[in-house]
């Protein structure tokens, strides 16, 4: 094979994204492994990704061991709005990148092997464009719909909305203030992700929590982690 | 701007397949990008200007192929090609339709020697 110096075609006809792919398949078995729920949330910068994981993590600190993986392009200020829950978080900072990866992702849960979370949330860089792309390992993308921001953004942004599993609809206790068309916001939803669950919540009142929370046990349940832990032995 | 990221796995790539197959220098590079895959043809094209400068690539010509989007619909199973980036199914009109081409972000074949 070694004809160098003449031109030649080589065809390779290969996903860019393959390498993120692997990344994030390994990931998925590390989750799997320790039957933790890895959720990949994303959204707009300041649609209350981190207001909704802190009244998340303390309000579920008695019942689930959890890790928040949370990525900025600067600063540790979510990471230490989330501290003192009981969870454990990691700081991802990824400077110029505007989303976060695979391989990022799993140098972050090769700090995570002590605590054996039983969910892990992934607040994903502020950005509704990018981070689409790139599969994490997660088992779940919940995306966040501020009522502050228009109800048409899942159509604006279908290339994201699209893959959602959830969309959650946040600071609902000033929808009214700021004239939040809820029914267009549905149609939006539905007209891209027609079978994403869709929940409606207000970190700040409380309003629509418990079907947040019921959502990620649900979602445990359907991964197979639980609530009720299968018996030794019949577990494929 | 994940463009700069994913030209960066692009070169890479290129790189080595080209040491693979023994050859030194990467003269042209061709890629297909679906509509339908977030990626922005002309900002990878700049990542592409910018990134390609200190590799094997150098001075490369970078040929995109745009790759247009189709779509089955889940409830008829029709096929068919989205007028826009909405897939609702232009025949039964259910919203949401499967992407089953659009998507590609693919590294297809170049020129080395």
């Amino acid at each position: 094979m070694s004809d160098s110096g003449a031109l030649r075609t080589i065809v390779i006809k290969e996903s860019v994204l393959d390498k993120n792919r692997a990344i994030a398949r390994a990931n998925r078995q590390w989750f799997d492994e320790r039957r933790c729920l890895a959720l990949n949330l994303l959204s707009s910068p300041g649609a209350g990704k981190t207001s909704l994981l802190e009244r998340t993590l303390t309000d579920l600190a008695d019942s689930r061991r959890m890790a928040v993986i949370v990525g900025d392009l600067a600063t540790d200020n979510d990471a230490r709005r989330l501290n003192d829950r009981g969870a454990a978080i990691v700081q991802i900072n990824t400077l110029d990148i505007c989303h976060l990866d695979a391989d990022m992702v799993a140098r972050a849960c090769s700090t995570l092997t002590e605590v054996e979370p039983e969910v892990c949330f992934i607040e994903n860089v502020g950005n509704m464009v990018c981070p689409a792309s790139f599969d994490l390992g997660e088992h779940a993308r919940v995306v966040l719909l501020s009522v502050t921001e228009g109800e048409d953004k899942p159509v604006k942004y279908p290339t994201l909305f699209r893959t959602a599993d959830l969309v959650v609809i946040t600071k609902c206790d000033i929808a009214d203030a700021v004239g939040f068309d809820r029914d267009a916001a549905i149609r939006s939803v539905r007209a891209v992700c027609p079978e994403a669950d869709v929940i409606e919540v207000s970190a700040r009142t409380a309003t629509g929590l418990n079907a947040w929370y019921d959502w990620i046990e649900k979602r445990r349940s359907h991964a197979g982690f639980g609530p009720s832990p299968v018996e030794h032995g019949t577990q494929e | 701007m994940h463009e700069l990221s994913l030209m960066d796995n692009v070169l890479q790539m290129a790189a080595e397949h080209a040491r693979a197959q023994e050859a030194t220098a990467i003269h042209k590079i061709t890629m297909r990008i679906g509509d339908m895959s977030g990626v922005s043809i002309d900002a990878l094209t700049f990542a592409f200007d910018v990134l390609a400068r200190d590799t094997m690539a150098a001075g490369a010509e970078l040929l995109i192929e745009p790759v247009k989007a189709r779509c089955r619909c889940k409830a008829c199973a029709a096929e068919f090609t989205p007028d826009s980036p909405i897939t609702t199914c232009p025949g039964c009109g259910a919203p949401g339709a499967t992407l089953i081409e659009g998507r590609e972000i693919e590294l297809t074949s170049m020129e080395v020697s």
